[in-house]
């Protein structure tokens, strides 16, 4: 609602980042040096918070800077330092996996084809229970932090669940080098 | 009241592509980080998935006030917001356990690994 052609701009300013993304990605396939590739992936995650604050998502865009684009780089950085910096050159062309992706994107286009348009207010998803959520019931302005904590809250707990896995296996192997390294 | 032309889906197109390049890298790229990476591409896409339908032309960021009165799905924003973490967990587990093959083999390249796999299993075959 406001401004006439607001709509129209908000588009534009979304497919063209949209359009960015596909861009780097392709730069990111044919990219060989390791540490080009976590730099383009670095400003990859980077481009898409600008599409999440581009879709309303601040949130989610604040995550995704923080977390997508500074830690998963510092942790692939810290793994590179460990390994050798420069892909191999694969001998074969890879037609198959080329055809199997192409094959599986075709198939996905043609489903999303049959989905609501972009935008559409009366999608389902805007008709069934984000209504409720908007009505401000818990009383924080913030309805992502509403949702989170008070409708939502043991998504958070599987979370906290798999990101301690996560630790736990982490530990468990680096900690075995460790003591392999001690009795050599 | 879904037209279904390129244009209108033309965020979902994008989805796929992303989907489909971060499989490719996946399966085509033989080292090891290049395939995480494509991993994580793969997951990036899922956050398109879920936040560009929850998008409303003219609406604003779902923070209640009262000057506005269309705001963007939140729902989509809530799942995503835990799919990111759980990204980065992903991803650095398997960042460890390419360390460690790094340790034990000598390489990340999975080509280099598999041949010494099957040299080894060789030697054992012609020593019993």
């Amino acid at each position: 609602m406001g401004r006439p052609g607001g709509g129209i701009i908000e588009t534009i300013i979304i497919n063209v980042l949209l359009v960015f993304m596909v861009l780097l990605v392709l730069a990111l396939i044919r990219t060989r040096n390791l540490f080009a590739v976590i730099v383009l992936s670095g400003l990859y995650s980077f481009l898409m918070a600008t599409v999440l604050v581009a879709l309303d998502a601040v949130d989610v865009a604040m995550t995704e800077a923080a977390v997508g684009a500074g830690v998963s780089t510092v942790l692939l950085l810290g793994a590179l330092n460990l390994c050798k910096s420069e892909e191999a050159k694969t001998a074969k062309r890879p037609w198959l996996p080329l055809a199997l992706s192409a094959t599986t994107g075709v198939l996905l286009i043609y489903g999303a084809m049959g989905l609501p348009d972009f935008a559409d207010p009366q999608a389902p998803i805007h008709q069934h229970v984000a209504p409720r959520y908007l009505q401000n019931e818990v009383d924080i302005p913030n309805v992502v932090t509403a949702v989170l904590a008070s409708f939502r809250g043991y998504d958070t707990l599987g979370e906290t669940t798999v990101v301690f896995t996560a630790g736990a296996g982490i530990i468990a192997l680096l900690r075995r080098r460790k003591r392999d390294t001690d009795a050599k | 009241m879904s037209s279904g032309g390129v244009i209108e889906h033309f965020s979902y197109i994008v989805t796929v592509f992303l989907m489909v390049a971060g499989l490719f890298i996946v399966i085509a790229r033989g080292n090891l980080i290049k395939k995480l990476i494509g991993l994580s591409i793969f997951q990036t896409s899922v956050y398109l998935l879920y936040i560009a339908p929850g998008k409303l032309l003219g609406g604003t960021a779902p923070i209640l006030a009262p000057q506005y009165s269309i705001y963007s799905n939140p729902l989509p924003h809530v799942l995503i917001l835990t799919a990111i973490v759980v990204g980065v967990a992903t991803l650095a587990l398997g960042l460890a356990l390419a360390v460690r093959i790094r340790e034990a083999y000598g390489t990340i390249e999975e080509d280099e690994i598999v041949a010494r796999d099957n040299a080894i299993e060789d030697a054992e075959g012609a020593g019993s």
